[in-house]
């Protein structure tokens, strides 16, 4: 199903399998709170998965459940062919790097990173070599010597990274790993710790609401709302199949353009009516009619309410049958995004390189049918991506 | 602080020593009364220049205590390590049983967890002579009253909830993650406990056990009641000071001294630990 991702071959030994992994907490109470509902994720051995969502969105418990630290209420977490739910933390074999780094604060840095090689009996010279070379990695190899309290938030939160990925454990748990760092040091180490973690085929689950460090790093990510899993997919696929508008609202940098729209049906054509905030006709997009070659769209009933989602990289401007009003201009240094009026509603349109548009000017914009995203009105599941129907949707 | 100018300092310093001199004047005037005989004490105006004697001291630790009525036999370090006994094992069993406790209500929900909590604090609510009299009956027919084992059990009633619920506080502030870590590097839970969690907790337990003894140790109607004067602690024992022909403010000055000196010597102690608690500080995640 994921040709090029690799990670299908590797069926020896770490799988990491979450098999309808359901947290609630308060079970007893009269409001019990379903953290995690029902999470199906099967992780290949060397995988680096990406938990994405908003605060509140079950990520961190589903991460806590697979650590240990949280109990599973149903379902069930194995390792290979090991169920490890109901084992204690200290037999997964699991390794962790917190959120709010929990560096033992009488210890040095340099014991902090080695305490569980040490722990293990490795010897002591082999564990120097290996935090020299994680802590290289890090940037934090002139901080060794110093204790947790006297050192900055960023450099606690790399030591505590660096404490998990010295380990050599059947999977790596981060949490938030680099949320306390400045961008430009976020974006050279997020580069090296995906060199490392992919040379050394460390199955890595880690936790993020920063979209672009999970589409930087993981392999697959895993997209949740609500405690449902929404979507796990490769950031492609995020990005070009997202599941449901959830998904698509929720990927991508402008998100994309979501408006109400039905079906309309007149003799051979077919199309869209969208609509503006009011539920008043904005603009009209056709799609390939009943007599087009490929007609994926033959099943859509006319009257039939979907919503209808357009990336903003994909608008093609000074183009095309629709005339928009240009409201706003933002050159952002590589790119310029560019608000437009169609009707009553607004499209955002981001053109590579420098745009010429003056606010109040009018613009073409065309809206090629292949970029159409179409969603039901209800169940706001993807009906169709492009040109093809989207019934692989998870 | 350093770089506060010269007068600054000078007056910090003044007004310090003011306020140290008036709140321990009455230990320092203690502290001469002990080395003086009832005579100098009570002459009038008093004085503090007198000829230090040994003789409250000797007396208290003969045992005989001197008077122009005779002598009169006082068991002052009998009582003192009854006091000793009473108030260390007291501290040991409820820490052995309160630290374990206050971690289990920081971390763990459990039916009635808060419930159970509270009524231990409770008990630090209700005027200890109001369960004095049914426990004396209680005691003595089960035959506890006047032994060390149950005047320890009754001092849980002091010691315990204290413990409890300072440490509780403690453990509630360490990070649970830091514990977690520790779990995950391989280590079991009673580990991680023992390890992790009491050591983070150490500034707490030394404050919840130095105010434990010294509760403890102040503690006069429990033993008073409880104990016959085989079994008294220094507080009731200090009654005896108080003779048909006068009371003698020597020895109770030398006494107090005597008394004052095995919390003291624990407060300097502990202290050590509630400073590296301070400085420890950052715990929180």
């Amino acid at each position: 199903m994921l040709a090029g991702s690799g990670w299908m071959e590797e069926r020896s030994m770490a799988e990491l399998v979450l098999d309808s992994v359901t947290k609630v907490y308060n079970p007893k109470s009269r409001h019990p709170v379903t953290a995690v509902d029902r999470v199906d994720m099967p992780i290949g051995d060397g995988e680096i998965i990406g938990l994405l969502g908003s605060s509140g969105c079950g990520k961190t418990s589903t991460l806590r459940m697979i650590a240990g630290f949280e109990s599973v209420s149903s379902g069930e977490i194995r390792v290979g062919e090991r169920v490890i739910n109901n084992l204690p933390p200290a037999r997964r074999n699991v390794a962790m790097a917190f959120e709010g780094y929990a560096l033992y604060p009488p210890l040095r840095i340099r014991d902090n990173i080695g305490f569980a090689l040490l722990r293990d009996r490795h010897p002591a010279a082999e564990v120097a070599r290996k935090v020299d070379e994680v802590t290289g990695l890090l940037e934090i190899g002139d901080i060794l010597d110093r204790y947790p309290p006297t050192i900055s938030a960023g450099q606690q939160q790399r030591s505590s990274l660096a404490r998990a990925l010295i380990r050599d454990a059947d999977a790596f748990l981060l949490d938030e790993p680099m949320s306390q760092l400045e961008p430009q040091l976020r974006a050279i180490l997020r580069a090296r710790i995906k060199d490392w973690l992919i040379t050394r085929k460390m199955t890595t689950v880690f936790v993020t609401h920063d979209q672009t460090e999970a589409i930087a790093l993981a392999d697959r990510i895993a997209v949740m709302e609500g405690g449902i899993l929404q979507q796990f997919a490769t950031p492609n696929d995020l990005k070009e199949r997202p599941a449901n508008l959830f998904v698509a609202s929720f990927i991508g940098e402008p998100p994309m353009n979501i408006y109400t729209a039905s079906v309309y049906r007149d003799g051979d054509r077919l199309g869209l009516i969208a609509e503006d905030q009011a539920g008043n006709e904005a603009f009209r997009v056709a799609l390939p009619g009943e007599d087009a070659a490929p007609a994926p769209h033959r099943q859509l009933r006319d009257g039939q309410r979907v919503h209808l989602g357009v990336r903003p990289h994909r608008v093609r401007l000074g183009e095309g049958g629709l005339l928009g009003r240009v409201t706003s201009h933002h050159w952002l240094g590589d790119q310029t995004h560019i608000g437009i009026e169609l009707g009553n509603a607004l499209l955002i349109a981001v053109a590579h390189g420098i745009f010429e548009a003056r606010a109040g000017s009018d613009i073409a914009i065309a809206l090629p049918a292949t970029s159409l995203h179409i969603f039901d009105h209800d169940s706001e599941r993807a009906l169709f991506h492009g040109m093809e129907p989207a019934e692989r949707a998870a | 602080m350093g770089s506060d100018s010269g007068w600054k300092r000078v007056l910090r310093g003044v007004l310090l020593t003011i306020v140290a001199l008036f709140f321990l004047f009455p230990i320092f005037w203690v502290f001469l009364m002990s080395f003086q005989t009832n005579e100098t004490i009570l002459r009038i105006p008093p004085s503090i220049v007198f000829e230090p004697t040994l003789q409250n001291y000797v007396a208290l630790i003969s045992g005989k205590l001197v008077s122009n009525a005779g002598v009169l036999e006082i068991a002052f370090m009998k009582n003192l390590g009854n006091s000793l006994i009473l108030s260390v094992v007291s501290v040991a069993l409820s820490l052995l049983l309160g630290v374990p406790a206050a971690y289990a209500f920081a971390r763990f929900k459990f039916r009635l967890g808060e419930d159970i909590a509270f009524t231990l604090l409770s008990f630090r609510f209700a005027p200890p002579l109001l369960v004095l009299l049914p426990l004396a009956l209680y005691f003595q027919s089960m035959g506890l009253i006047d032994t060390y084992f149950g005047l320890i059990w009754v001092y849980q009633l002091i010691t315990l909830p204290l413990i409890l619920w300072i440490v509780r506080g403690y453990f509630e502030d360490i990070s649970e993650d830091i514990e977690y870590a520790y779990r995950v590097d391989g280590n079991s839970w009673l580990r991680t406990f023992l390890k992790i969690s009491v050591p983070l907790a150490r500034p707490g337990i030394a404050a919840a056990m130095l105010l434990a003894f010294i509760f403890a140790w102040n503690n006069f109607v429990f033993a008073l009641i409880l104990a016959s004067a085989d079994k008294q602690p220094v507080t009731v024992g200090a009654l005896a000071f108080v003779t048909a022909s006068g009371i003698q403010y020597g020895q109770i000055a030398a006494s107090i001294v005597l008394s004052v000196t095995p919390t003291l010597l624990l407060a300097l102690y502990a202290q050590r630990y509630l400073v590296e608690g301070l400085s420890l500080g950052a715990v929180k995640g």
